[in-house]
């Protein structure tokens, strides 16, 4: 977030090329998804290091509901699909279709957030905090975290909805789009290896 | 000073910037420091702040050999003295080498890839606000409760909650992370740079070597701090939330703390003497006035040891008991990272050989650290031997190791890098006598202080204590220690008076003092803030040096040009260079924080709050002002403005497809930028 921000109004460093053809904004964009799969790799050994290791108390695998995180999976999935229809609108020069487009990703992901919610406050009621075992702290630690990183996304989508709708973001400035769109897929691969971790892997 | 007095240009609908808050238009005093976003500013101030954590670092340091002197020495409190030998190393990795290694890559690395300055200049200011905040949030401890006294490695579970109870452990762990924040930002930045902002011609095997153990030590920054932050990250829910992470009675593995911690830790080792390597494959090569011996296989090998670099960190929890098959990989990943060491070693003996060396200051220090660099890494290659690492583990002889590659390795580097490149920062020359005192001194206090360490090692003498009995046979070893580390704080006081004396009555240092190769010193001294009138274009490796010889039909040097003349001369206003425009923004965003810190360390949510919105507000004006205002139409008449960026997404657009073909090579068929592209006007000239 803190390196998007900026970068949708650094462009006037950028407007001669760069040594390689990318922008700086881009491979920063890129840059910061390589550092940040270490941060999520860090975790997701964390969890997988303490699945079986909790000594008193449920445990997600005892209390998940497969199917319907399976469900807000899906639609998270999806968002993937509206964030790529909002890049390629705004390659078209397509404004509206942008904003339409941007909106949808990030009410996708409202929903996969709200269906976190709902699934972190049912465990709750059911005995699972974070503090009962091991195996419950490496969960939501994991998928917290997760979470925020969506949360930011969501922020930044708007902050784009907000930005084209006062006619910043024209056709030429595509590539913000497409920056905070590497940021949204990124996010969503991720959840993919972690709902595997988590909910497939027995 | 020419400025602009235009309020930012797209920051009105979104959120009103108070009066005083108005973009800075001043670059002198104060305020010009404190809103600098001039990369050779930043690389100042780092290689400042860092020099007084030095001085704090070292006095910490002095304490403890006081304290171990004697048997049953009396200074510190066990208590205290657990503080102090936590805050030196931390001091000395977080805020001494690691800092001073950055304000040489701040500075240094544009400058030698040909560059105005940075990718991202205010996320650079924004980095090293981090620093000198998250460095002074560590040492508030000393005022509130104690400082951090758990080691600069900070073992869970003797970190947790139960066995470190108050608040030093927090502060360790808070401070870490908002250094960690600082530093990962100023990698990707410094990459994006050394990539991406390389003048025409400057293909990656012409960079200067510096620059390219910059590029490397910052990849391994990119990837080794997000480790840590997530070790530390854990032990804050452990400490503040109540989970079992480190819990062994709840399930949780202490084994964990120390996986996460070296898999930062060891890559960390080579972040810190990376940059002094690069430092001395600099200065070599132009006081042994010789290329520098297999320029491409010093290059590779830098790179493997970054590779490397993540294979090997086991070696550091060899007592843990992970096996024979864990601890026998190690080992021999251990062994094999001497590879491409043992390489640069013999690379700086052949850039030696046959040259006629000029024994300047920066150059005893180069070869202070070959030989300093080389005890340590054999000292260092024992430890791949199991049986024998069983018997160094936690002894002295591990303190008498680091210290060689730390201080004998990066510190020796980094003072060269001070000497050779004081002319080119401060345009004067430290004084070259008081230098060799300075590094003599140094040179003897050094090895008296952590040779006697490895015999104290040897004989079982363990680390961490604080005192130890009559008895031992280890008296005689830690009286010449303590004496030895005086004689270092002679020779930094040395070093001190010297560029106190060079400030106050020094003479201006020539243009290209030591007759260089690299590009840098083809702008005068000191630097001005554009870098270079024109953006050089390269054509060879060391394109300065072949710009100043050529050789005759007979294969025998010949001077064609006097550095001094092909000096780029200053600009004059009718140049209109334009820079990025200074900010407040990062460093309102990096005051954020330090105050979410301090909420979660006392439990006060509220003042977490107010630093998350100290932090947005930050934020979110850094990211609606332009990075550069556009020039006054006043002063730039005959200026275009700066372009709005529809030129970059076409140019982006393009650059994919050239990409491909060019691989970076070629520059990209950049232009070479007349003075005063696309930046704001900010006349520096001669001031």
């Amino acid at each position: 977030m803190a390196d998007t921000l900026p970068a949708a109004h650094a462009h006037a460093d950028a407007h001669h090329a760069t040594s390689t053809g990318i922008s700086n904004e881009k491979m920063a964009m890129w840059a910061f998804l390589a550092s940040d799969c270490l941060l999520f790799g860090a975790l997701i050994s964390t969890y997988i290091l303490y699945r079986h290791k909790a000594v008193a108390g449920p445990t997600p695998h005892s209390l998940y509901d497969i199917p319907f995180t399976s469900v807000s999976s899906f639609v998270l999935l999806m968002s993937s699909l509206s964030m790529a229809l909002a890049v390629a609108a705004i390659q078209r020069g397509d404004e509206r279709r942008l904003r339409v487009w941007l909106s949808t990703t990030a009410l996708l992901g409202s929903v996969f957030i709200g269906g976190q919610i709902y699934e972190f406050t049912s465990f709750i009621r059911r005995g699972m905090t974070i503090k009962t075992n091991v195996t419950s702290g490496a969960f939501f630690v994991l998928t917290g975290f997760h979470g925020v990183h969506v949360t930011l996304g969501i922020l930044m989508l708007l902050s784009l909805v907000s930005l084209s709708i006062r006619g910043k973001i024209p056709q030429a400035k595509a590539e913000v789009v497409e920056i905070a769109g590497l940021y949204w897929h990124f996010v969503d691969i991720v959840w993919i290896i972690i709902f595997t971790v988590i909910y497939l892997i027995p | 000073m020419a400025a602009t007095a235009t309020p930012a240009l797209e920051a009105g609908p979104l959120i009103r910037i108070p009066r005083f808050m108005k973009r800075p238009k001043n670059t002198d005093g104060l305020v010009g420091w404190l809103t600098t976003i001039d990369h050779k500013r930043i690389g100042i101030l780092y290689g400042v702040t860092a020099f007084i954590f030095f001085l704090v670092g070292g006095i910490e340091a002095l304490l403890i050999r006081l304290q171990l002197a004697t048997p049953n020495g009396k200074i510190l409190t066990a208590q205290v003295y657990n503080q102090v030998f936590t805050m030196h190393g931390t001091t000395m990795v977080f805020l001494v080498i690691m800092p001073m290694s950055a304000a040489f890559f701040n500075y240094l690395v544009p400058l030698q890839i040909g560059a105005r300055d940075v990718a991202f200049p205010r996320l650079n200011a924004f980095s090293y606000w981090m620093f000198l905040l998250g460095g002074l949030f560590l040492y508030s401890s000393m005022l509130l409760g104690g400082m951090p006294n758990g080691g600069w490695f900070g073992y869970a579970p003797n970190t947790s909650i139960t066995y470190s109870p108050g608040h030093n452990i927090d502060f360790w762990v808070f401070g870490i992370l908002l250094l960690g924040i600082g530093s990962t930002a100023s990698a990707a930045n410094l990459i994006v740079t050394t990539i991406n902002m390389r003048a025409p011609g400057m293909r990656l095997l012409r960079m200067p070597i510096f620059s390219w153990m910059s590029l490397v030590a910052n990849f391994l920054l990119l990837f080794a701090l997000p480790v840590i932050t997530i070790a530390l990250f854990l032990l804050m829910f452990d400490r503040q939330w109540g989970t079992h992470f480190f819990d062994p009675l709840a399930g949780g593995d202490p084994v964990l703390w120390q996986q996460l911690f070296w898999i930062f830790g060891h890559p960390e080792v080579y972040i810190l003497i990376l940059p002094a390597m690069g430092i001395v494959s600099e200065i070599m090569p132009v006081f042994a006035r010789k290329p520098l011996f297999g320029y491409p296989v010093m290059v590779f090998s830098g790179i493997a040891i970054g590779f490397m670099g993540w294979g090997v960190w086991v070696h550091h929890m060899f007592a843990v008991g992970l096996g024979p098959v864990a601890t026998a990989a190690f080992s021999v990943s251990t062994m094999l990272i001497a590879v491409p060491t043992g390489v640069k070693i013999f690379n700086w003996l052949g850039t030696m050989w046959g040259g006629s060396l000029r024994f300047k200051t920066p150059m005893l220090f180069a070869i202070g650290f070959v030989v300093m660099f080389t005890i340590g890494g054999l000292s260092g290659v024992t430890h791949a031997l199991v049986p024998a690492d069983r018997q160094q583990t936690d002894t002295y002889y591990i303190v008498a190791h680091f210290h060689y590659v730390l201080f004998g390795g990066s510190i020796l580097g980094l003072f060269g890098g001070i000497y050779y490149w004081y002319p080119k920062i401060f345009g004067r020359q430290l004084n070259d006598t008081l230098g060799k005192w300075h590094f003599w001194v140094m040179l003897t206090g050094f090895n008296l202080t952590f040779g006697p360490f490895h015999i104290l090692g040897l004989q079982g003498m363990p680390r961490r204590i604080y005192t130890y009995a009559s008895n031992m046979g280890w008296n005689v070893l830690n009286m010449i220690s303590t004496i030895g580390a005086f004689i270092i704080a002679l020779g930094v006081l040395i070093f001190m008076y010297n560029v106190w004396q060079t400030h106050r009555a020094g003479v201006a240092a020539a243009d290209d003092p030591w007759d260089a190769r690299t590009l840098e010193w083809i702008t005068p001294n000191p630097t001005p803030a554009y870098n270079y009138l024109e953006v050089p274009v390269v054509t060879h490796q060391d394109d300065f040096w072949h710009q100043k010889y050529t050789e005759d039909e007979t294969g025998r040097l010949v001077r064609v040009a006097d550095g001094a003349t092909l000096v780029q001369r200053r600009a004059t206003p009718e140049d209109h260079i334009h820079l990025p425009s200074p900010s407040y923004w990062p460093l309102v965003a990096a005051f954020g924080a330090p105050i979410i810190a301090y909420g979660q360390v006392y439990k006060m949510y509220a003042i977490s709050a107010v630093g998350v919105l100290v932090l947005l507000t930050g934020l979110y004006a850094w990211a609606v002002e332009p990075s550069t205002e556009p020039p006054d139409p006043e002063d730039e008449v005959h200026e275009a403005p700066a372009l709005p960026s529809g030129t970059a997404a076409a140019a982006e657009l393009a650059g994919v497809a050239g990409a491909v073909g060019s691989g970076g090579a070629s520059g990209g068929g950049e232009p070479a930028l007349p003075a005063g592209e696309a930046f704001t006007p900010a006349e520096d000239a001669d001031d």
